[in-house]
């Protein structure tokens, strides 16, 4: 299976405030609040890390989860944020403004 | 054509109004008493008036932009300028409403690119330090600052101004009312705490967390739905505000006794 590669839509604002990460959607004002995994995959969703590396490094490092079980959730998980218009995914690495990198 | 003209300074920025109509110039005079300066303008409008049309209830407000250029339209006026020239003009019937509406989103406009944020709140001043109350229609903004001592300097009933200085941020007078139809002082004060309100049996301050304080603030801040950059400097400037004002909720009772917690 070929890498995917996420990155947060640049027409979003998001914060960590008091352990919550809240994400705001700049196109419609939505506001989402995003629970600890999926703050850290928010938080590195760069354009340029696979998923598979981001709950790798981040999200089985840090929680005692399955790796397969954690890379699912985690593809479920980006994929609502994209169905939302809040997050990118693409088979080929993003460049910082979410389009494909030159 | 003769115009008449006064300048407006909320919350030091200065925006002059023009029109041909001398009784109309006279009506935004009164409006804005208070409020009126001779400095140098840092937007200026000519306002245009037309005959009313029935107004739409259903009709929101739309806020649009492209570029420095930037649209207003509700039933009831249309409003276009110029970000870099600093002029524009309204197209608006001869009620200081519309000339309001117009105000209160340039103000926001220019406010949240630099930390500040306009609120659908009242404040006042008390010993010195400013509080803001926000919350929904109905949850006793007007009522909070209708209810306040005399030693009480009444910034706003209905729409708040928060500027940035630094680390620091500081709430200003509007002259925009609402249901008490009384304007606030134009006077500022250092933001000393902003607090979400709820009406309830006794009167106590509750801590906010955070991530809640965000999302009820959030709710009560003006930007608009056609600006994406603008409303990202809102959550910015929201944001901002959570981290450096204290943040709590105010539960009261309709009574002036409620003001003991802020003497």
């Amino acid at each position: 299976m070929s890498p995917r590669y996420v990155a947060r839509h640049p027409m979003t604002a998001s914060r960590q405030l008091g352990g919550e990460m809240i994400v705001m959607s700049a196109g419609d004002s939505r506001l989402f609040t995003l629970n600890g995994v999926g703050a850290v995959i928010w938080t590195a969703a760069d354009g340029v890390t696979p998923l598979s590396e981001i709950v790798a490094a981040a999200v089985c490092a840090g929680y005692d989860v399955d790796a397969s079980v954690a890379l699912q959730d985690a593809e479920a998980f980006v994929a609502e944020l994209a169905e939302h218009g809040m997050m990118l995914v693409s088979d080929e690495p993003l460049a910082s403004d979410g389009g494909p990198r030159p | 054509m003769t115009r008449h003209g006064l300048t407006v300074e909320v919350g030091g920025v200065p925006i002059r109004l023009e029109t041909a109509s001398e009784p109309y110039a006279r009506v935004l005079a009164q409006r804005f008493d208070g409020f009126l300066t001779n400095a140098t303008p840092q937007l200026e409008f000519a306002i245009e008036l037309v005959d009313p049309e029935e107004p739409d209830p259903d009709d929101d407000l739309r806020v649009s932009r492209r570029g420095h250029a930037w649209t207003i339209r509700r039933s009831d006026c249309e409003a276009e300028f110029d970000m870099r020239s600093g002029r524009g003009r309204i197209r608006q019937p001869a009620h200081p409403y519309a000339t309001d509406t117009v105000m209160r989103v340039v103000h926001s406009l220019l406010l949240a690119p630099t930390g500040g944020l306009l609120v659908h709140a009242s404040s006042a001043v008390s010993r010195g330090r400013a509080f803001v109350f926000f919350g929904k229609s109905g949850t006793g903004k007007s009522t909070m600052v209708g209810m306040a001592p005399d030693d009480v300097t009444v910034l706003s009933e209905e729409i708040s101004y928060v500027r940035r200085e630094g680390d620091a941020y500081v709430a200003c007078g509007t002259p925009f009312t609402g249901e008490l139809n009384r304007r606030g002082d134009n006077v500022e004060a250092p933001l000393a705490g902003m607090f979400h309100l709820v009406q309830g049996s006794d009167d106590r301050i509750e801590p906010l967390g955070p991530g809640d304080a965000l999302r009820a603030l959030l709710r009560c801040v003006l930007y608009f739905d056609g600006d994406p950059v603008g409303t990202q400097h809102a959550f910015a400037a929201a944001c901002g505000v959570v981290d450096s004002v204290p943040m709590g909720q105010l539960v009261f009772r309709r009574h002036p006794d409620v003001w003991r917690l802020f003497a």
